[in-house]
C-alpha cells in the first residue's frame, strides 16, 4: 500500500463534499476490492472516505412491489434477510454465492455494482430484474447504469445510496464459477414480471453485463426452458483468456438461462 | 506396545500451537535493528541488464542500502548450484549455467531477482524500489519446453547450446524395438505433465544476521533441510565457513519440496546483513511466491506400450522433455531421470523399458521437485497406458493389471529399482469391494437417467521412498549421501529429547518420532520432545522429502535406541547388583531375569546421571547416544485408487463422486496422521488433474499469477474419500515402515483423468480437465460416449 489520509464522515453531504474537495478520493465501502488492488498498488489513492459511519445508507426494506437495498448492505445481510428471501429468493441466493463468508461479511451491493466487476454477480441482478440505483444525485436504470467493464453512468462525487428492485413474478440466477476466483465464468439471471422478461448475463461478455434479446423475445411466447431449446448466442463478443473461449462462454449462457428459467418455475 | 507407542492413532502434538496460532514461523521472528529487503524483479521473461540506476532510491527515507548482482559478484558470494550431477548420453555433464543470487548482465525469467533494496522498513523498501531504475533490453524469449530445442529457439544459456541440459536415457533401445516388433497390440499416447506451483500456505520467507564480534551468521529460513542449506550456502556459494553459519528453520507451513531448495532470497538475506550491519528480513508476498518458488512437473511425453496376444506387457516405451525453467535448481536434475524413468515398471512385470530424456531450459521460473517429483509423472505415464490399452483391446482395466502384476519380491525392474516387498493384488482387491466395481454399471445407467456421463478409473501406482541408500544415489550423480542421524538424550528425570535430521513442517514428527520412543521405552509421548531444524543443535541431517522421515529418520532413531537400552542396561545392572547379560528390558521396566528385582526406567535415568553407584572406570555417566543409519535400499510403497467421476456434458465440469484408496505403507505409526497425508496427497493430486496448471504465454509472462487465475483445489472439489491399507512390512528396516508423503499426489492425477476420459470416451484431454477442457474435448470426441 501506499500511504493515505482516512476520512471517515458520518454525512452523506460530507462524504460528498469530501470527494469533491479531493479529486483523487476514492470512497471505502467493504474494501474487498479496493483494499486488495491499494495492496498489490495498483491503485494508491490519497484520501479515503469510509462510508461505514454514514447512517441510513445500510439495510433492506420494502415497500408495495419494490424492494430496496441500501448501498452499505453487506452481500451476507442479503443472502440471510427474510425480507428478500421471500420477496425476491433469487437475489438472497445470489448474495449467497458471493465469494466466501469473509467476502459475504465485509464486501457490499454499492461496491459491487459502482466496481462493475464483468464477472461479478450483483450487475447480473440489477440488469436481470430491472433495477434502479439510487445516488445521492438522481435515479438511474440498471439499463443505463453498467457502461462496459468497470465502468458505470456514476459521475465523479456520486455516491450509490441504495438499490430498488421491482418484485418479480418469477426470477432465478444460475453461476457457473470460474473455478479459480470464484467470479461467475458465466452468470444468468432471467425473470419475469407481467410481461417483462429478462434475462442478463454477467461473466461472459467482453464489455460487461448484458441482455439477450433473443432469449427474451422467445421467452415472451412462453416462460419455459423450451422456449430456449437450441438457442444460443454469438461467441462474437464474448471474452476469451485461459479459464474458456468465447464458444464455450456463449454455449455456457444458452446451458445456464435454461436451468435459470427452469428453476424459475419451479422444474 | 504403549497406549501411545506405534500404531495408536494419537493426536498430533503439534496442533494445538499451530491451531492457536502460538506457533513461531519465520515471519513471527523479530530480530534487534532488523531492516527489511524488498527484491525488484524482471518484469521480462529474458532481457539484458543493461543499467541499474539507484542514485534516487539510495536517497529515499530509510534506505540503508541498494545491492545488485555486480556488488554481489564483487564480493565473491558464489552461484547456487544443481547439486546432483546427470550425464548426458555421450558422456558429457550437464550443462550447468551460473545461477547467482541476483541476476548480472541478464534476467532470465519472469520474477529473477535484479537488485534489492534494504530499508528500515518494509514500506521504506517498497517506495525505493519504485524509485530504482532498470534499463532492459527485451531479448526474444521461449516457455514451451517442446520448442525450446528447436532451431532459431532464443538460446538463454551459453552453455547449453539448443537449450538443452541433458540428453539421457535409461534401458536398452535395441531389446526395446525387438519387443515391439513382436507386440501384438501397441497403445500410443501423448501426454502434457502440467506444471505446478507448489503453494504452501507459509510463503517463503528468511531473516539473515551477521554477528561482526563473532564473525557468525545466523539464517532463520523456511527450509525443509537446514543443514542441507548450511552446506551448499558455505561450501559452494561461500558466505561462510561451515561452522560459522547457523541455519534454524523454525514451524514451518508446507514445504511439498519447493522448501528443500536453495534460493536467491535467503543467500542474499545473509550477504545483505553483512553490507548494512543490521538483520535482513524478508518475507515473500504470495504474487512474489508464484515468480520465485520452484515450480514442479512439466513432462512432455510420448509414451508406449506394447503387448502380446494375452495382454501381457512386452515393453514400454517414453520419451519425454523436462521442462527445468530458467535455471538449475538444486536438486531440479535428478527428478525428471532417477526418480521418474526409475519407476516406468510400475507395479507390472515388465520385460524391456527405454526411456529417453532431455532437460531442457525456459525462460520460465526454475522446475523441481514437488511432492511425489518424477513419481506421479511416471504412474501418469504407465496408469494412462495400462488404461488406454485396455479399451482399446476391449479388455477390462482391472483384468489386464491383475495379469501383469508383479507377483514375487524382490523384483528386480528393468529400470534400476529392486522392489523389496508388496502385495498388488491384495490392495487392488480390497479397493475394488470398497468401490463396489460390481455396482458400477448401474451406477452408471443412473447418471445417464440424470443427464450425467459417469467414469471410473484406476490408478496402481508405485514410488521409491525412504530417499535413500547413499552408495546407490551416489553412484547416480548425487552429490551428498542420504542417511538421516538421530541423537537419544535422555535426562535424569528420564524425560527424552530425540533430534533428528529431519525436518517437520507439517507432517507431524513432534507425535510420530515420539511414538516411536513411547514404543520403545514405555514412557508417554508427552515426556518425550523432538528436536529439529537448528544447525546448532542437530549435528547433521537430510532434511525432510521423498517420504523419507519415517522410512529413514526413524530408523536411525531406532537405531539410538538400541544403544540407549543397551547402556541403561549397563546402567540397570549396577544399580540392580547383576550381571548385565542378566537385565531384560520389557514395559519401561528393567528385571533382572528370574527374580522379582526390578528398576524402573526412571531409576535408571537418573542413576546414569548421579553416577553415585557406578565404580571405577568401566561405566560412563550420562545416558545420550547417536546413531546414523543409511537405508539399504529404497522403499516401495504401492496401492490401489479408484476414482469415480461424474461429468455434465452440458458444462463440461466433472464432479468426483466417489474415492476409494488402499496403500500398502508398510508398517503405520499413526493411523490418523497417515489418513490425514492421504487425503492431503489426493486434495494435491486432484488439483493437478482437474484445475491447477501454470500458463506462460509465448512471451514467458505467467498468466496464472494469482490464486485468481491460478486454480488450487478445494474441500468441495473432494469427495468423501474412502481410504484403507493393507500392509507388507518393509524387509530394509528396523521398523518395517514404507512411507506414506507422497502417495496420494502420485496416484490422485492418473486415476482422475482414466475416470473422465472413461466417462466422456475420447483419450485426447489434458490437464488441468477443467469444464471448459472437458466440454471442448467432448466437442471434439468423435463417437458418442460409451455405454454402460
Ligand atoms: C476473494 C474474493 C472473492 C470474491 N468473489 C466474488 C464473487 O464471487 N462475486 C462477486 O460479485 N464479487 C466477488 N468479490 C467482490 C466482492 O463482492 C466485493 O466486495 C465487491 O465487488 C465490492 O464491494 P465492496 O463493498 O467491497 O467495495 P469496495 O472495495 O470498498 O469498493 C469498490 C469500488 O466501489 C466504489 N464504491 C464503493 N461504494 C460505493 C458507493 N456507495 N457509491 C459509489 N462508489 C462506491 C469504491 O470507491 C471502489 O472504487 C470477491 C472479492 C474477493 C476479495
Amino acid at each position: 500500500m501506499y500511504a493515505f489520509t482516512f476520512h471517515r464522515p458520518q454525512t452523506l453531504r460530507q462524504a460528498a463534499s469530501l470527494l469533491a474537495k479531493h479529486e483523487e478520493a476514492k470512497l471505502l465501502a467493504g474494501g474487498h476490492t479496493l483494499l486488495p488492488t491499494m495492496k498489490l498498488r495498483l491503485a494508491g489513492p490519497p484520501q479515503l472516505v469510509d462510508l461505514s459511519l454514514i447512517d441510513g445508507i445500510a439495510g433492506v426494506a420494502q415497500s408495495g412491489r419494490s424492494l430496496t437495498i441500501g448501498a452499505m448492505t453487506r452481500h451476507n445481510d442479503v443472502s440471510t434477510s427474510p425480507v428478500v428471501q421471500q420477496a425476491i429468493p433469487a437475489l438472497a441466493g445470489l448474495a449467497g454465492m458471493i465469494g466466501d463468508p469473509a467476502v459475504r461479511h465485509m464486501g457490499t451491493i454499492g461496491g459491487s455494482i459502482a466496481n462493475n466487476d464483468p464477472n461479478a454477480d450483483y450487475p447480473a441482478a440489477c440488469l436481470g430484474l430491472g433495477a434502479t440505483i439510487i445516488t445521492n444525485k438522481r435515479r438511474i436504470k440498471a439499463d443505463d447504469f453498467f457502461t462496459g467493464m468497470f465502468s458505470t453512468a456514476l459521475e465523479p462525487a456520486e455516491i450509490i445510496t441504495k438499490v430498488s428492485f421491482p418484485i418479480p413474478k418469477k426470477a432465478a440466477y444460475q453461476k457457473f464459477r470460474n473455478q479459480a476466483s470464484r467470479f461467475a465464468l458465466v452468470g444468468v439471471f432471467v425473470s419475469k414480471r407481467g410481461s417483462e422478461i429478462r434475462v442478463a448475463v454477467t461473466g461472459a461478455g467482453a464489455n460487461g453485463v448484458f441482455r439477450v434479446p433473443s432469449f427474451e423475445e422467445a421467452l415472451k411466447k412462453r416462460f419455459a426452458p423450451k422456449s430456449l431449446e437450441g438457442m444460443t448466442i454469438p461467441a462474437d463478443g464474448m471474452n476469451s483468456d485461459i479459464h474458456g473461449s468465447a464458444e464455450y462462454r456463449a454455449h455456457l449462457v444458452g446451458v445456464l438461462a435454461r436451468r435459470a428459467v427452469a428453476e424459475a418455475i419451479g422444474k | 506396545m504403549s497406549i501411545t507407542g506405534i500404531g495408536a492413532a494419537v493426536r498430533r502434538k503439534e496442533d494445538h500451537r499451530f491451531i492457536t496460532g502460538t506457533g513461531h514461523y519465520t515471519a513471527d521472528i523479530n530480530r534487534p535493528g532488523q531492516a527489511f529487503g524488498y527484491f525488484i524483479r524482471s518484469p521480462h521473461a529474458h532481457a539484458a541488464i543493461k543499467s541499474i540506476d539507484a542514485k534516487m532510491a539510495a536517497g529515499m527515507p530509510g534506505v540503508l542500502a541498494v545491492l545488485t548482482g555486480a556488488q554481489l559478484a564483487a564480493d565473491k558470494i558464489g552461484n547456487l548450484i544443481c547439486g546432483w550431477m546427470v550425464h548426458s548420453d555421450d558422456g558429457s555433464p550437464m550443462k550447468m549455467a551460473p545461477h547467482p543470487a541476483l541476476a548480472n548482465g541478464k534476467a532470465c525469467h519472469v520474477g529473477d531477482p535484479v537488485a534489492v533494496v534494504i530499508a528500515e522498513t518494509l514500506a521504506q523498501a517498497r517506495d525505493a524500489a519504485e524509485k530504482v531504475q532498470v534499463e532492459y533490453g527485451v531479448l526474444p524469449a521461449i516457455a514451451d519446453p517442446a520448442a525450446a530445442q528447436k532451431q532459431g529457439a532464443p538460446q538463454i544459456h551459453e552453455v547449453a547450446p539448443h537449450n538443452t541440459i541433458y540428453k539421457w536415457h535409461l534401458g536398452d533401445a535395441n531389446a526395446v524395438e525387438a519387443a515391439f516388433k513382436s507386440a501384438k497390440h501397441v497403445t500410443k499416447l501423448d501426454l502434457v505433465n502440467n506444471r505446478l506451483v507448489p503453494n504452501a500456505i507459509e510463503p517463503r520467507a528468511a531473516i539473515g544476521e551477521y554477528d561482526a564480534g563473532a564473525g557468525t551468521f545466523t539464517l532463520w529460513n523456511t527450509t525443509q533441510n537446514p543443514h542441507v542449506a548450511r552446506l551448499v550456502i558455505a561450501a559452494f556459494v561461500g558466505m561462510a565457513p561451515e561452522h560459522k553459519l547457523r541455519v534454524i528453520a523454525p514451524d514451518v507451513g508446507g514445504g511439498f519440496g519447493s522448501k528443500i531448495f536453495i534460493y536467491p532470497e535467503e543467500v542474499v538475506a545473509l550477504w545483505a546483513s553483512k553490507r548494512v550491519g543490521r538483520p535482513v528480513k524478508w518475507v515473500a508476498e504470495r504474487s512474489e511466491a508464484f515468480l520465485a518458488d520452484a515450480h514442479g512437473r512439466d513432462h512432455v511425453t510420448h509414451a508406449e506400450m506394447a503387448f502380446d496376444a494375452e495382454g501381457k506387457v512386452l515393453a514400454l516405451r517414453a520419451k519425454t522433455i523436462a521442462n527445468l525453467g530458467a535455471y538449475m535448481s538444486t536438486f531440479s536434475s535428478s527428478v525428471p531421470t532417477y526418480l521418474y524413468a526409475t519407476l516406468l515398471s510400475g507395479q507390472y512385470q515388465i520385460p524391456q523399458i527405454y526411456c529417453e530424456v532431455d532437460a531442457v531450459y525456459t525462460n520460465t521460473v526454475p522446475v523441481d521437485a514437488y511432492r511425489g517429483a518424477g513419481r506421479p509423472e511416471a504412474t501418469f505415464v504407465v496408469e494412462r497406458l495400462m488404461e488406454v490399452g485396455a479399451r482399446e483391446m476391449g479388455q477390462d482395466p482391472v483384468d489386464l493389471r491383475q495379469r501383469n502384476f508383479i507377483k514375487s519380491f524382490p523384483h528386480q525392474t528393468p529400470v534400476i529399482m529392486n522392489y523389496d516387498s508388496g502385495d498388488y493384488g491384495a490392495s487392488l482387491k480390497k479397493a475394488l469391494e470398497i468401490a463396489d466395481y460390481k455396482g458400477f454399471a448401474k451406477r452408471k445407467r443412473e447418471s445417464e437417467r440424470n443427464g450425467k456421463l459417469r467414469g471410473i478409473g484406476f490408478s496402481n501406482y508405485i514410488e521409491a521412498c525412504g530417499i535413500a541408500p547413499s552408495q546407490a544415489v551416489g553412484s547416480l550423480g548425487c552429490g551428498v549421501g542420504l542417511w538421516e542421524s538421530a541423537e537419544v538424550r535422555v535426562n535424569p528425570t528420564g524425560s527424552v529429547e530425540v533430534l533428528t535430521g529431519c525436518h517437520a513442517h507439517g507432517q507431524g514428527h513432534e507425535t510420530t518420532f515420539a511414538q516411536v520412543v513411547s514404543d520403545r521405552l514405555g514412557i508417554p509421548i508427552e515426556n518425550v520432545s523432538v528436536v529439529h531444524g537448528d544447525t546448532d543443535k542437530v549435528q547433521f541431517g537430510m532434511g525432510t522429502y521423498g517420504s523419507r522421515s519415517g522410512a529413514v529418520g526413524m530408523s536411525a532413531l531406532a537405531k539410538a535406541l538400541d544403544k540407549v537400552e543397551a547402556k541403561a542396561k549397563k546402567v540397570a545392572a549396577h544399580l540392580l547388583e547383576a550381571a548385565e547379560g542378566d537385565i531384560e528390558f520389557k514395559d519401561g521396566k528393567f528385571n533382572v531375569a528370574g527374580t522379582d528385582k526390578s528398576a524402573a526406567w526412571g531409576d535408571v535415568a537418573l542413576n546414569a546421571y548421579i553416577a553415585h553407584k557406578f565404580s571405577g572406570q568401566e561405566l560412563e555417566p550420562g545416558l545420550k547416544e547417536g546413531a546414523f543409519y543409511d537405508p539399504k535400499n529404497f522403499t516401495f510403497p504401492a496401492g490401489c485408487h479408484i476414482c469415480e467421476v461424474e461429468v455434465d456434458p452440458d458444462t463440461g465440469n466433472s464432479e468426483i463422486v466417489a474415492w476409494t484408496a488402499v496403500d500398502d505403507f508398510g508398517v503405520v505409526v499413526n493411523p490418523m496422521i497417515v489418513e490425514g497425508q492421504v487425503h492431503g496427497g489426493i486434495a494435491q493430486g486432484v488439483g493437478q488433474a482437474l484445475c491447477e496448471g501454470a500458463v506462460y504465454d509465448k512471451d514467458g509472462q505467467l498468466l496464472t499469477g494469482s490464486l485468481m487465475d491460478y486454480c488450487m483445489p478445494r474441500a468441495d472439489h473432494l469427495p468423501p474419500m474412502k481410504v484403507d491399507t493393507t500392509v507388507t512390512r518393509c524387509p530394509s528396516n528396523p521398523l518395517g515402515v514404507k512411507g506414506c508423503g507422497e502417495a496420494g499426489a502420485i496416484a490422485a492425477p492418473a486415476a482422475v483423468i482414466n475416470a473422465v476420459t472413461d466417462a466422456i470416451g475420447t483419450e485426447q484431454l489434458a490437464m488441468p480437465a477443467t469444464p471448459a477442457a472437458v466440454w471442448a474435448a467432448l466437442q471434439r470426441a468423435p463417437k458418442a460416449p460409451r455405454a454402460a
